[in-house]
């Protein structure tokens, strides 16, 4: 049997779609615009079209919560750090982001629910001031348009790296599909179309993994060949992190626990607008908590389609893939490819349409939840809260649909903008997560300590970012710090990020609190619906077991343990 | 039909499982009966075939379940 993958690539594309893989495609961006149209009738106010009606159930919250995160990228650049770390790269999926997503069920969300908030900068406000939603409002509008951009020309890299297609066709097909959609639907359309391209992205992609784990004659025999390929480290999870050197990611364990696991983990499932929004539009308080457990359920199990086809790329292709650099110099093909690879591998004409669509659809979920993310803030934590605070309803709906077609052609100047800098990528990828770390100090402490003051909530929030920033700066200025950044001159990039979020988050809650202690709290009853002891949560006691998120969550734990253990 | 009179996500799923379930089943029948050159990985398996008729069954099942008709 001849290897398809080598055969296919063909000239400058990986693959070739046949005509019922172009029908599959076009069927999927008719029916994303036809869903559009169909909503557009129901986003008339502001709470329809940025909050969809509040009225989603936990399920079309969970799966679109989840969607939102659930990129293009994220699924290749996975699945290439698969095959480059092993199933270390699964921590990002388990350790990085389960306990934080039970965490933003059962604790915060009752706190960003009952407060009505529209956004995260919202809350900002409401606890401490406009100053902090102004800091955070501004920043995050500007990195989520930016962010949009740059996963927007990566994209249309892609698809010229493996379908042959121009970059200005794909971005601007692309970018203009969900622009419709969600100009017309406003968020209610961004979460219907993110749940049907949250199952499209499982359709297509499910089917590498069963085929992949059948030729490598399943998971022991996939050990050995991936030991042989590679070394036996790409397959431990926990085994190899006791020290710097005895991995392939050149990190320590207690960089996974507590600089993924808990500040970056946290900080974006629990802080990032992006998904959050997601779960603010559940219809009530027991759904929108019920809507993380049920993201992080599936979340656990994203790693089936996204680190296991990249081990299988370990133990099954017969080329060695490598950096980016090395692949343009020699010819060959990088990491970034093992995830269309395999597709070429097991699929067929029509699978493989399937399994192109999963990632369009993993791109356009992604770039609708920055688009409908950054609408959002900017009508109400920017527009109106500092440009014009006295409008009617139909008038900042409108802003919204206008923001939303600015935020994608900003989008697109980013992309082309990338396109000349390359260089931009590494810095704005850098840049958005200087602000996310000491946002969730600022956030947490805001949530859980009644003592926090307004001046400790911004100049926490404002200390966090500037010293991420500038740990940031010291290493590139001076390489020999990452020793003292990342506690060894061992640690690769992904361990600098999560060591220069832990410090940044620690500055953050120690300034917040130091200059909390030094000036005076709000009164109690202002701090009614916002903070831990001022708030009465509804309570669950008439609820049957079944039905509490508590429950639910354990459940989730336990797997989350077994699974750890399992691959440990 | 939901009870506010719109359509369900759900049919609108069942709608793309089963128009995809059925070209992709389609094309795996082809594809025995019109052997190609080249020959994916696993060929015999007819992954086309079974995932096809996977997805139009579930899809076949969400239409039925969240049709619109049904009020």
């Amino acid at each position: 049997m001849m290897n398809l993958c080598m055969a296919m690539v063909t000239g400058d594309r990986l693959v070739r779609l046949a005509p019922v893989d172009l029908v599959i495609v076009v069927f999927y961006f008719v029916l994303v615009l036809a869903i559009g149209f169909y909503l557009k009738g129901r986003s008339n106010t502001g709470e329809d079209f940025f909050l969809a009606g509040r009225e989603m159930t936990a399920w079309i919250a969970g799966l679109s919560f989840l969607s939102a995160n659930l990129g293009a990228l994220e699924l290749m650049g996975w699945a290439a750090a698969s095959y480059q770390y092993g199933i270390l790269a699964a921590h990002w999926y388990w350790i990085g982001a389960i306990p934080a997503m039970l965490f933003l069920g059962l604790v915060m969300m009752p706190f960003y629910y009952i407060s009505k908030t529209h956004s995260v900068p919202g809350y900002l406000k409401l606890r401490f001031g406009e100053s902090s939603r102004a800091l955070s409002a501004i920043c995050f509008g500007f990195m989520t348009v930016l962010m949009s951009g740059i996963n927007m020309y990566a994209m249309a890299l892609v698809m010229k790296v493996v379908l042959g297609w121009d970059i200005n066709f794909s971005i601007w097909v692309s970018s203009l599909t969900v622009a419709v959609y969600v100009t017309l639907g406003g968020l209610r359309s961004a979460i219907f179309n993110e749940v049907l391209q949250f199952i499209l992205i499982w359709a297509g992609a499910l089917v590498i993994p069963v085929m992949g784990l059948i030729e490598a004659g399943g998971w022991k025999a996939l050990q050995l060949k991936v030991a042989a390929n590679a070394s036996v480290e790409y397959t431990h999870l926990w085994s190899t992190l006791g020290s710097f050197k005895d991995n392939p990611m050149g990190i320590h364990w207690t960089g996974i626990v507590f600089g993924l696991g808990f500040v970056i983990s946290f900080a974006y499932w629990t802080t990032d607008f992006l998904v959050v929004q997601r779960v603010l539009a559940a219809k009530d308080l027991r759904a929108a908590k019920m809507a993380p457990i049920i993201g992080a359920a599936f979340k656990m199990f994203v790693p089936f389609i996204v680190i296991l086809p990249g081990l299988l790329g370990l133990a099954v292709l017969p080329m060695k893939l490598t950096g980016e650099a090395v692949a343009v110099a020699t010819g060959g093909h990088s990491y970034n490819e093992v995830l269309p690879l395999m597709l070429a591998r097991y699929c067929g004409p029509g699978l493989l349409g399937l399994g192109i669509t999963a990632l369009i659809a993993g791109f356009m979920s992604g770039m609708a939840g920055n688009v409908s993310a950054f609408s959002t803030v900017w009508t109400y934590d920017i527009y109106k809260a500092l440009i014009k605070k006295t409008a009617t309803d139909a008038h900042y709906v409108l802003m919204g649909r206008w923001s939303t077609i600015l935020g994608v052609l900003i989008s697109i100047g980013t992309a082309y903008l990338v396109m000349s800098f390359l260089s931009i990528m590494d810095y704005v990828q850098a840049l958005f997560s200087f602000f996310v770390a000491p946002l969730f100090g600022t956030v947490i402490l805001g949530m859980l300590w009644k003592r926090a003051t307004a001046a400790g909530g911004f100049w926490g929030l404002l200390a966090g970012t500037v010293s991420s920033v500038g740990m940031w700066a010291w290493v590139k200025i001076d390489p020999t710090a990452l020793r003292y950044v990342a506690l060894s001159s061992d640690a690769k990039d992904m361990a600098e990020n999560m060591y220069r979020g832990l410090w940044s988050w620690i500055i953050c809650v120690v300034v917040t609190v130091a200059v909390s202690m030094v000036t005076k709290p709000k009164p109690e009853s202002e701090l009614v619906g916002l903070v831990y002891g001022a708030t009465v949560i509804p309570t669950e006691a008439q609820v049957p077991l079944y039905h509490k998120p508590a429950f639910w969550a354990v459940i989730v734990a336990i797997v989350f343990i077994a699974l750890n253990v399992m691959f440990w | 039909m939901r009870a506010d009179g719109t359509i369900s996500i759900w049919f609108f799923i069942g709608v793309s499982l089963l128009v995809n379930g059925v070209l992709i089943f389609g094309a795996g029948l082809y594809q025995i009966s019109h052997p190609p050159a080249i020959k994916v990985v696993l060929y015999d398996l007819h992954a086309s075939v079974w995932w096809g008729a996977v997805l139009a069954i579930v899809g076949a099942i969400y239409c039925i379940c969240y049709n619109p008709a049904r009020a």
